[in-house]
């Protein structure tokens, strides 16, 4: 055994464990390559089954509902990210790994930095399967790359406003069992939104509720920049998704983002 | 040297959490001079592992002056925490992960590159007698086996102050054994050693001074030694006093006080 005592170094590189802690979360998918993939396909799972048993019903057929589903969907999986996050941020408060992370000479921020990265690749890597999916089902974006990649960049920035919800959450419940009651929510949430169906074709006061749910300016952001077409909607709200979908997440972010941290440093209590 | 910059001081240190009806500390003392083996021992509840929490800065004490490698903890967190290791009483490791990579992980965070951290990884395996199970996902280790890698986990640098909280709950004789030798051979190099027990046979065994803890407040100190006398000459039996004598003694001191 060495004898020399640690003088380690005292500058922290917030990037640099940032990066370490989010290569924690890619070895994870390593280490379980089966609940990986289940959780990379389950909205693959989605798309076929919504299209299978209701897409007739809906839509007239079942390859025109896929159509209007996949860009909903996409939209759907980064709000039920916030699961993704909330499990991972609640297992290491109560497994005390958190705690270890607190007690090292690493700046405060790169754990909850290392949490943004990780989690926003993980989404990543969900909507290119979802992509890869909805291409070999016959999907398109018919309005050119440019604006595909915009409705790329608003669907990450709102799994990044929820993420802090997630955060933030996953910090106060105190145990991966409470998880379930949010991953419960989020399919109403879904539901009453534009992701599976028109609101015009709710009960008016539905589709008006509908039409304002954050969840709703993306997708319905997401399908005007892929397919080029502005989709009249019953409220102001509905007219200017794109509006929406830009200030929905910040709003998320400026909200929740400091209530998060406060929670982080309030484990210090 | 003075006591300040001894490397664990502390000084009135009190915490209440909100909510509770008396404070977990209560105007708690506490000075460990360099090289030392210092046991902090009480029943449950008694406030061992808020001061190990408080001293690794993991929690803010309501008041009190605590230094801990010469560093103040609430001013100097990140110096405090560059001096120190940590095994606290629920293991803290990644169940997903291997031995070895929960190790290259801490590795690479306490700055090591990733050569460096492999060959550290390697090192602390042997040392913790994991080297045949270092694949395996911790998830599947025994509580035995979380205990030893959470303690090379602390070790990746070694710590001027290692601080362990209840380092032998749940291991077997043997493997109590074991990790005693581990902390007596780190005690060897230098490092100072603040550990909780519930149990008086690990502190008379390992500790050089001894504190008692009883509902956050310091009951009594000293050297096993030194504690020992308090219980006077030994009465029926012809034994000498041991440090479970000494405990009984207080608890019935306070307990008619
Ligand atoms: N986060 C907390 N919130 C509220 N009360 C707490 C908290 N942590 C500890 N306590 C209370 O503070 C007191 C001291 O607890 P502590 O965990 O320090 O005891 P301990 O000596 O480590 O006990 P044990 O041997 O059971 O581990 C207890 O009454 C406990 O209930
Ligand atoms: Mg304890």
């Amino acid at each position: 055994m060495t004898t020399t005592i640690s003088t380690a170094p005292v500058r922290t590189h917030v990037w640099r464990e940032a990066l370490i802690l989010a290569g924690r979360t890619l070895r994870h998918w390593r280490a379980r390559p089966v609940g990986f993939a289940i959780q990379v396909f389950f909205p693959v799972l989605v798309i076929l089954l919504m299209g299978g048993l209701l897409g007739g019903a809906i839509a007239g057929s079942a390859a025109q509902y896929i159509l209007f589903v996949i860009p909903g969907v996409l939209a759907f999986t980064m709000l039920s990210g916030i699961e993704t996050t909330m499990i991972a941020v609640t297992t290491d408060a109560t497994r005390t790994v958190t705690d270890r992370f607190r007690s090292l000479p690493i700046s405060p921020g790169a754990v909850l930095l290392g949490r943004v990265l990780a989690d926003m690749l993980t989404s990543a890597v969900e909507l290119v399967v979802i992509t890869l999916a909805g291409l070999a089902l016959g999907w398109r974006w018919e309005n050119g790359v440019l604006p595909a990649l915009a409705a790329y960049g608003l669907l990450l920035w709102l799994r990044f406003g929820l993420l802090w919800v997630g955060v933030w959450a996953g910090l106060r419940v105190g145990s991966p069992e409470a998880v379930g009651a949010v991953q419960l929510l989020s399919w109403p949430i879904g539901f009453l939104s534009t992701v599976f169906v028109q609101p015009s074709t709710m009960p008016p006061w539905l589709g008006a509720i509908a039409e304002h749910n954050p969840l709703s300016a993306t997708a319905s952001a997401v399908r005007e920049l892929f397919t080029g077409v502005h989709l009249q909607g019953l409220t102001w709200a509905a007219d200017h998704a794109l509006l929406f979908a830009l200030v929905g997440p910040l709003v998320l972010a400026a909200v929740f983002c400091p209530l998060a941290i406060r929670a982080f440093q309030g484990l210090s209590r | 040297m003075t006591s300040e910059s001894a490397p664990i001081f502390a000084r009135g240190v009190r915490k209440h959490f909100p909510g509770s009806e008396r404070p977990a500390l209560d105007g708690v003392d506490l000075t460990v001079r360099a090289g030392r083996v210092c046991a902090l021992l009480g029943g449950n509840g008694a406030g061992k592992t808020t001061m190990i929490r408080i001293l690794t800065t993991l929690t803010r004490a309501d008041e009190g002056v605590v230094r801990v490698a010469g560093w103040d903890v609430r001013a100097e967190g990140t110096r405090v925490r560059a001096s120190i290791g940590l095994v606290g009483q629920y293991a803290a490791l990644d169940e997903v992960l291997s031995a070895r990579e929960n190790l290259e992980l801490f590795g690479r965070l306490a700055g090591l590159d990733r050569r460096r951290a492999r060959e550290r990884a390697g090192e602390l395996l042997g040392t913790a007698g994991l080297q045949e199970v270092g694949r395996r996902p911790v998830g599947s280790f025994s509580g035995g086996m979380r205990r030893r890698l959470d303690l090379a986990t602390s070790l990746i640098t070694i710590p001027a102050v290692l601080f362990i909280d209840e380092p032998t709950t749940g291991l077997d004789p043997q493997a109590r054994r074991e990790l005693w030798s581990s902390v007596r051979a780190l005690t060897a190099a230098g490092t100072t050693v603040l550990l909780t027990t519930q149990y008086l046979d690990e502190a008379d065994a390992l500790a050089d001074d001894v504190v008692i803890l009883r509902e956050g407040r310091v009951i009594a100190e000293g050297t096993p030694g030194d504690l020992k006398k308090l219980v006077g000459e030994p009465r029926m039996e012809l034994r000498e006093p041991t440090l479970e004598d000494v405990y009984m003694h207080l608890h019935e001191g306070v307990a008619a006080s």
